[in-house]
């Protein structure tokens, strides 16, 4: 007898079996150095809903829709894990549904503008 | 009549400007108490490859060779204006998580290590560890009850940092001393990049060569 019922480690712990299910087993997505964390990722315009996307690609579809934002945080409101989230988001910047924009480096930070702006934003606070 | 030039769209075409933070420190010195004081603290769950000693024991029928578990990250964002956010990212630091740190330091703008002077060498590899990267970081001084207060040059000194690496006595339960540091650590971090040139200067020729950034 099969038993479906997924694998827990603890409580801290996802369903593995779902996890890699949702990912068909892979952990990094194709021909593609991972995303970093601070990717941009923006909604293609006029993108219908495809019902043939899998229920988290639509999940992260319409996070994504609502304003650009980063892959942290779509990884967090999602509550997907981090791997996961990449693969699938990979998967739909493949299909075209999603756009991704490489985040500003440190190093590439036009000027002390914004060390300045962070400064008085924090003093602020 | 004057010419306008005409300025990059802001909305939509820029891309968000996210700085990442570390807040890293040995275990219980303060780290998700730090990131939820000064920010709105939201769970942030990674994957973690399951090796050597942390291998569950328990039969994983089916999903062979895939041996990960999920780790729960402090994440927290600062909204300084509409397009540019501060990233704060509470990192575990035992061994079995520095492949997070390598890809959180990647691009990052800097770090805070927290310490408790009841047992400093807990935050000795965070210290080592972003020195050798060249990553700017503050040392932030948790005091707590009980513990004998020390001079932050007595700090530095222990810890045999750099001249410059500030060290800042604090307490993480409160916001403004929270923030405190965080301060600290991006006047730190300005240091480190060219102020900006007066747009004149900058363009007459002769004028100064702008600077090259120190870190690589
Ligand atoms: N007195 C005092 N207590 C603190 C301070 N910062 C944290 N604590 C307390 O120390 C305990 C541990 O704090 P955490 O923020 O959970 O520490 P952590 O670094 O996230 O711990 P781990 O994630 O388990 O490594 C909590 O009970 C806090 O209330 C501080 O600045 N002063
Ligand atoms: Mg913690």
């Amino acid at each position: 007898m099969t038993d479906s019922t997924p694998q827990w480690y603890d409580d801290e712990a996802g369903p593995l079996v779902r996890l890699y299910a949702m990912t068909a087993g892979r952990a990094r997505s194709v021909g593609e150095t991972a995303l970093d964390l601070m990717a941009t990722i923006e909604a293609s315009p006029m993108v219908p809903d495809n019902p043939m996307l899998s229920p988290e690609k639509l999940t992260l579809l319409r996070i994504c829709q609502r304003q650009p934002q980063t892959v942290t945080d779509i990884a967090s409101e999602s509550n997907l894990p981090l791997g996961v989230v990449r693969v699938l988001l990979g998967d739909l910047i493949g299909a075209g549904y999603i756009t991704v924009s490489r985040p500003i480096q440190p190093t590439q930070l036009p000027d002390s503008h914004i060390l300045k702006e962070v400064l008085d934003g924090l003093r602020a606070l | 009549m004057a010419s306008v030039h005409s300025k990059p769209a802001t909305n939509g075409a820029n891309p968000l400007v996210a700085l990442k933070i570390l807040v890293a420190g040995g275990f219980g010195v303060g780290k998700t108490t730090l990131v939820g004081s000064v920010s709105e603290i939201r769970p942030l769950h990674t994957e973690e490859a399951l090796t050597g000693a942390s291998q569950p024991v328990d039969n994983i029928n089916g999903v062979e060779q895939k041996t990960t578990t999920t780790v729960a990250m402090d994440f927290g964002r600062i909204t300084i204006r509409d397009g540019l956010c501060l990233y704060l990212f509470g990192t575990p630091g035992q061994d079995r998580f520095w492949f997070m740190w390598d890809e959180l330091t990647q691009g990052a703008l800097g770090a805070v290590v927290l310490a408790d002077t009841r047992r400093l060498a807990d935050c000795f590899p965070a210290v080592d560890y972003f020195e050798h990267r060249d990553i700017p970081f503050v040392v932030g001084v948790n005091c707590f009850e009980g513990s004998r207060r020390y001079q932050p040059d007595q700090v530095s000194s222990a810890l045999d940092l750099d001249d410059g690496t500030p060290v800042v006595l604090f307490d993480a339960r409160e916001r403004d001393s929270g923030k405190q540091v965080l301060i600290r650590l991006v006047e730190h971090v300005s240091e480190r990049y060219p102020q900006p040139e007066p747009v004149a200067a900058a363009q007459q020729p002769g004028g100064a060569l702008p600077k090259r950034p120190l870190r690589q």
